[in-house]
């Protein structure tokens, strides 16, 4: 294993030194590991916090600035941040008009953030939660902890965030939040396992030859193991998985988004592959993004999102916005 | 009866023993989890050792609420709140009281552990932490060595079980033939609770 790291121990805090001289934009507080916009509170604004663990750059700390976050809690990596990481992002960003928690369906992410909810409603600060849980690979939430959050996270991110910007309250905030969580959903395929810089090999076994269907943002094994397949078949596979569970009216924002290690010479050609497929099936895209935006440190694959959007959630998905890691229309 | 000095040292053994057994806690998160359990535990019971050392509250309750309080805000993941909650709610249940006997302390870890089935939603079965600390509670009526024993059992007993919850939960069927990591440092937990009993005692018996 090679990486390009001190010690495992300070992989988070040297990541946030290098990120906070790369923006000045930003205020990086290394010791409590905040993120949080430069000019934060605004007035009236309503305050987004979002965070999780580490190693799925951009998410969450690329995402913040004007027209998204307001501040990002990064937690050790793909463990969650503690709850005085999310009260201290809570008091740096809140104007008075409240604060959005965007949490991503992971227990430790929602435990934490529960808490932390608690502890800064005790300090006078309104808080909302929005739980975002997009991945259709998790198909019995009876017995299992639910379907996970990933890719959709970028797209609640960004369009509360716009609407945050726009100066729209809580309420109405967190609704649109939760609208776009509903409209959406993802799927992501793993060609090769992620090494965590603390444990140092790859945290699952896969041998050359076979992929992960249907994994997660943490390394963590799929539903099912597969010989190797094309990525026209992958993108059969990914694309009617997620169809399979929602019904598209509108035409939808579409993420083809990659898992760290795999270039985007790729990502683009599967792009292609997955825009046929919706094609075939009659689905409209009005945007497409593709890059790595969520990702598992080192892993090799891509997720496919769908949201579905009307008019006013267009509007905002292509509303300006200033981040390191999301930059348009300024 | 038990003071709060005893109470230090359950924490300090159990922070030992965390320690020790930090590597293979996270051998055993890797294959069902993400192979960080024993860092997190023991980032977090270094920690609770250190704030120990500065601070000396002088309750049992007060100690282990303290604890509870810094495993919340340095483990992170699922393993700070549900830990951090064990501890807190536990402390809690001991009140103010400057020595505590046997059976309150039964008593109040049975509150601490209801208090984690709450937070988290797990059920006895679902290859949990909850899966050695239930029958620990039910057998510290008994003796501090039979709670060790049914911690120990309880945490192999998860090895054939199917996960319901938290990460494991996503692997389904192949969850199962691996023994839980959280079922296995909340054995530790007890075991040092154990350790530290028979500590005194013997002492005990030699004044």
């Amino acid at each position: 294993m090679r990486m390009l790291i001190n010690v495992a121990e300070s992989v988070v805090a040297d990541a946030l030194r290098g990120m906070a001289v790369a923006h000045p934009e930003l205020t990086v507080d290394v010791g409590n590991r905040v993120v949080v916009r430069r000019d934060a509170p605004v007035a009236g604004k309503v305050g987004l916090v979002s965070g999780g663990g580490s190693g799925h750059e951009p998410l969450h700390g690329g995402f913040v600035g004007p027209g998204m976050l307001s501040a990002a809690c990064p937690g050790e990596v793909f463990t969650s941040p503690v709850p005085d990481q999310m009260v201290r992002a809570a008091a740096a960003v809140d104007s008075g008009a409240g604060v959005l928690f965007i949490v991503k369906n992971y227990t430790g992410d929602v435990l934490n953030f529960d808490m932390a909810a608690e502890l800064a409603e005790d300090e006078g600060i309104r808080i909302a939660k929005v739980l975002v849980d997009d991945d259709v690979a998790v198909t019995d939430s009876l017995y299992t902890a639910g379907r996970r959050g990933t890719g959709a996270t970028l797209f609640v991110e960004k369009i509360a965030g716009a609407a945050a910007e726009e100066g729209q309250p809580l309420e109405r905030v967190e609704a649109l939040a939760r609208q776009v969580n509903d409209g959406s959903r993802s799927f992501g395929v793993a060609l090769s396992a992620c090494t965590t810089p603390a444990k140092g090999s790859p945290t699952f076994d896969l041998p050359d030859g076979e992929l992960e269907l249907g994994v997660g943002i943490h390394g963590e094994p799929g539903r099912e193991r597969r010989a190797m397949m094309t990525s026209r078949e992958i993108a059969d596979f990914a694309v009617n998985a997620v169809l399979d569970d929602m019904s598209p009216r509108d035409p939808v924002l579409l993420l083809v988004n990659g898992m760290g290690a795999t270039p985007l010479l790729e990502l683009y050609g599967f792009n292609a592959e997955v825009q046929r497929v919706l094609t075939e099936r009659g689905v409209a895209v009005a945007r497409t993004l593709v890059g790595n935006y969520v990702t598992s440190l080192d892993m090799a694959g891509a997720s496919v999102t769908l949201c579905q959007v009307d008019g006013e959630l267009l509007r905002l998905y292509d509303a300006p916005v200033r981040t390191p890691g999301l930059r348009w229309g300024v | 009866m038990f003071d709060a000095d005893f109470f230090r040292r359950w924490m300090a053994a159990a922070a030992a023993s965390v320690e020790r057994e930090a590597e293979r806690l996270t051998a055993l998160d890797s294959p069902i989890g993400d192979a960080d359990h024993g860092s997190n535990l023991h980032r977090g019971f270094a920690a609770v050792a250190a704030v120990l050392e500065k601070e000396a509250p002088d309750t049992p309750g007060a100690v282990l609420v303290l604890a509870g309080r810094q495993l919340i805000s340095t483990v992170g993941g699922a393993s700070g709140p549900l830990y951090g909650t064990l501890l807190r709610r536990t402390g809690k249940a001991l009140g103010e009281a400057a020595e505590v006997s046997e059976g309150q302390l039964t008593g109040a870890l049975r509150a601490g552990v209801d208090a984690v089935m709450t937070l988290g939603g797990a059920a006895p079965g679902d290859k949990t932490m909850i899966d050695s600390l239930v029958p620990a509670v039910d057998a510290l009526a008994e003796s501090f060595a039979a709670a060790r024993s049914a911690a120990e059992e309880g945490a192999l007993a998860t090895t054939p079980l199917q996960a319901r919850k938290g990460r494991a939960s996503y692997l389904g069927e192949r969850s199962v033939g691996h023994q839980d990591p959280g079922a296995t440092s909340a054995a530790l937990l007890i075991a040092a609770l154990a350790a530290t009993a028979e500590t005194q005692e013997a002492a005990g018996v030699r004044r």
